[in-house]
């Protein structure tokens, strides 16, 4: 019982830091961007290639992981993203999921489409017994790790200037033009790190969530659930909706694996029909 | 001075009506197809499917302007509909079709109402969740649907009673373009109707067309659900001329593809599904015979291309060139504004 709500909690952080970026893409810009599994996909394989094929250890593939999609993320958005943040979001939607099987046929070509499997350290394997529960240490590690990046997101956002320039840019983005914000310098930014988080993500979760050239697909779905139930306005909506996510759908494969992710889907349909701007969200 | 501007829409409508020699031409084509291309048949039953699919996501999207990312659910619910059926002894065609877009529209109505509150993103959202949801059913519910199996054992009786579907695809191809024909004029009705405008003027400013006095809820409600029916029937058709259903049909990809097929041949005007999914079945074919693995990569860098360079330049010219084809109808001089290209 309490094994499952570690694990899920375990899953609910991972799904976070995967999802976080998102957020801000479709809180700031309004952009509507399903290609966000793409650049988690891609910190999973620079994992991948870098530990199978170079021998680098695990560890020490992890900042790549977080740099290499950041500047892809970059890269896109300064080409190509930031000519479509003006458009409808039928545009914007057809864009990104052209993006995304871009991103699958061409993970497919360069790196087979089975699993790639990461051979984690040996510290990291195992499990351990806390006060009578049974604990793994490789998803301890991972809880550890994305909750230190909650907090540095948390006081990111709301210590420093640029988390002010970024809340007030999401509050109203023209308002935050007009005081002399340069919301597009910040938003390019915010758009590399939140590449570089997912792909981060990616990387971390390869051995729990598995990796393979269909993981955009996969996954697109939790991710816009993360983002669309918790709400765009502040980081503890997704953080609590991430949570909430990743426990419901460890204990609902442990407990009623028949119904499956039914339960899942369900349950957002519900929150999106009674509160359309999420759960967390103050009215406005 | 309004019922001036009644009698011009009016005859606005009227024109918009009446068939251009281009449409005919289109039709004469399809139907020629039948006798000239006997070895094509498979393919383009295919695509006529694809087509009415396509078309019955035009209803919603290019009509309506609702953003749905699960309209595969539909096509899904009456493909499985017509093909249970048909396993389970009712071998009836038509009935099955009946059947099937009975169900769709069904769930169409009762999903309809999930899609009339929040943003497009909520939309989405809650579309693709009703498809995820259908899936995972079908995906459990293995002793009505064979689960990951597929649907198997559908046994078709010929239709009307009169003609045995053949492995040439040629009795199927007939009866999928009979089918889509009469269900495009009826679309086609229905869009120049007063209604149709009613639905164009919610896509456009839903606010200005409460304001106006239209009932917004119930049009979009009851667009939804024709498009539903549409869909189902296309599902249906698919069911029924391969005999097979397969978890497939309700994939996300489905919903995608469809997508795809609208935009390629232009959104928000009732050839484009039918166009669009001649040009992307070709190129699929085209593509997938030249590097079979990868052909999704480049759909994707089309679609990517196809909304960088401005979808609804596109399709304009898609449309200027169909006016000039089209004959030479357009030319009266039109004194009140069209309305905006914009399409969503």
């Amino acid at each position: 019982m309490l094994t499952i709500l570690f694990d899920g909690i375990a899953y609910g952080m991972l799904l976070f830091v995967l999802a976080c970026g998102l957020a801000v893409t479709l809180g700031l810009m309004n952009f509507v961007n399903l290609a966000h599994g793409a650049f988690a996909m891609a910190g999973g394989y620079v994992t991948a290639v870098l530990m199978n094929r170079i021998g680098v250890p695990f560890l020490a593939t992890l900042p790549l992981a977080f740099i290499v999609p950041a500047i892809l993320g970059l890269v896109l958005e300064r080409t190509l993203y930031k000519r479509l943040y003006s458009r409808s979001h039928l545009d914007q939607v057809l864009f990104s999921i052209g993006l995304v099987f871009m991103a699958v046929a061409a993970v497919d070509y360069s790196f087979g489409s089975q699993q790639q499997l990461i051979q984690l350290p040996t510290w990291l394997q195992g499990r351990i017994d806390i006060l009578g529960v049974q604990v793994g240490l490789y998803r301890s590690f991972i809880i550890v790790i994305c909750g230190a990046l909650v907090v540095a997101l948390q006081l990111i956002l709301t210590k420093t200037r640029f988390g002010s320039r970024l809340r007030a840019a999401v509050d109203d983005p023209r308002v935050a033009r007009g005081l002399g914000i340069n919301v597009s310098l910040i938003f390019a930014t915010t758009f590399a790190f939140g590449s570089g988080l997912a792909g981060l993500g990616g990387a971390l979760g390869a051995e729990i969530l598995g990796l393979d050239p269909t993981f955009p697909l996969k996954f697109m779905i939790y991710f816009l659930i993360v983002v669309t139930v918790g709400g765009t306005t502040s980081i503890t909506g997704p953080f609590l909706a991430s949570l909430l996510l990743g426990i419901a759908d460890v204990a609902g494969k442990y407990y009623v694996p028949s119904v499956g992710a039914f339960v899942i889907y369900t349950l957002m349909i519900v929150v999106l029909v009674l509160r359309p701007q999420g759960l967390f969200e103050r009215a406005r | 001075m309004s019922t001036n501007i009644a009698d011009h829409v009016r005859a606005t409508l009227v024109r918009r009506g009446r068939w251009g020699i281009g449409e005919i031409l289109f039709w004469l084509i399809a139907a020629a197809t039948l006798y000239f291309l006997p070895e094509r048949h498979l393919i383009l039953n295919e695509i006529v499917i694809i087509g009415l699919f396509a078309l019955s996501l035009d209803l919603i999207l290019g009509y309506a302007g609702i953003v749905s990312l699960g309209h595969a659910a539909f096509f899904g619910l009456g493909a499985y509909t017509a093909g249970i059926l048909a396993r389970d002894g009712i071998a009836d065609p038509l009935l099955g079709l009946g059947a099937a877009a009975i169900a769709a529209a069904l769930l169409g109505f009762v999903t309809s109402f999930l899609v009339l509150r929040g943003s497009d993103l909520t939309k989405l959202m809650v579309t693709l969740g009703v498809a995820l949801v259908l899936g995972e059913i079908a995906n459990q519910a293995s002793w009505l649907t064979g689960g990951a199996d597929g649907l198997q054992g559908i046994a078709m009786g010929p239709i009307l009673g009169l003609f045995e579907f053949d492995i040439f695809g040629t009795t199927a191809y007939g009866y999928s373009l009979t089918v889509t024909f009469l269900l495009f004029i009826l679309a086609r009705r229905i869009v120049v109707s007063p209604y149709g405008l009613s639905l164009r003027s919610i896509r456009d400013n839903p606010l200005k067309a409460r304001a106006v006095g239209i009932p917004v809820n119930r049009r979009l409600v009851a667009v939804y659900t024709l498009a539903a029916a549409y869909a189902g029937i296309a599902g249906a058709l698919l069911a029924q001329t391969t005999q097979f259903v397969s978890l497939d049909v309700l994939a996300f990809h489905r919903s995608a593809d469809v997508m795809l097929v609208l935009v390629i041949g232009g959104v928000g005007y009732l050839y484009g599904g039918l166009i669009g999914a001649i040009v992307f079945k070709v190129l699929q074919d085209v593509i997938s015979a030249w590097t079979p693995q990868y052909w999704q990569f480049w759909i994707g860098l089309i679609l990517v291309i196809i909304v960088l360079a401005g979808r609804e330049r596109l399709t304009e010219r898609v449309r200027v060139l169909w006016k000039g084809v089209a004959g030479r109808t357009a030319k009266s001089p039109e004194t009140l504004p069209k309305t905006s290209a914009r399409e969503v």
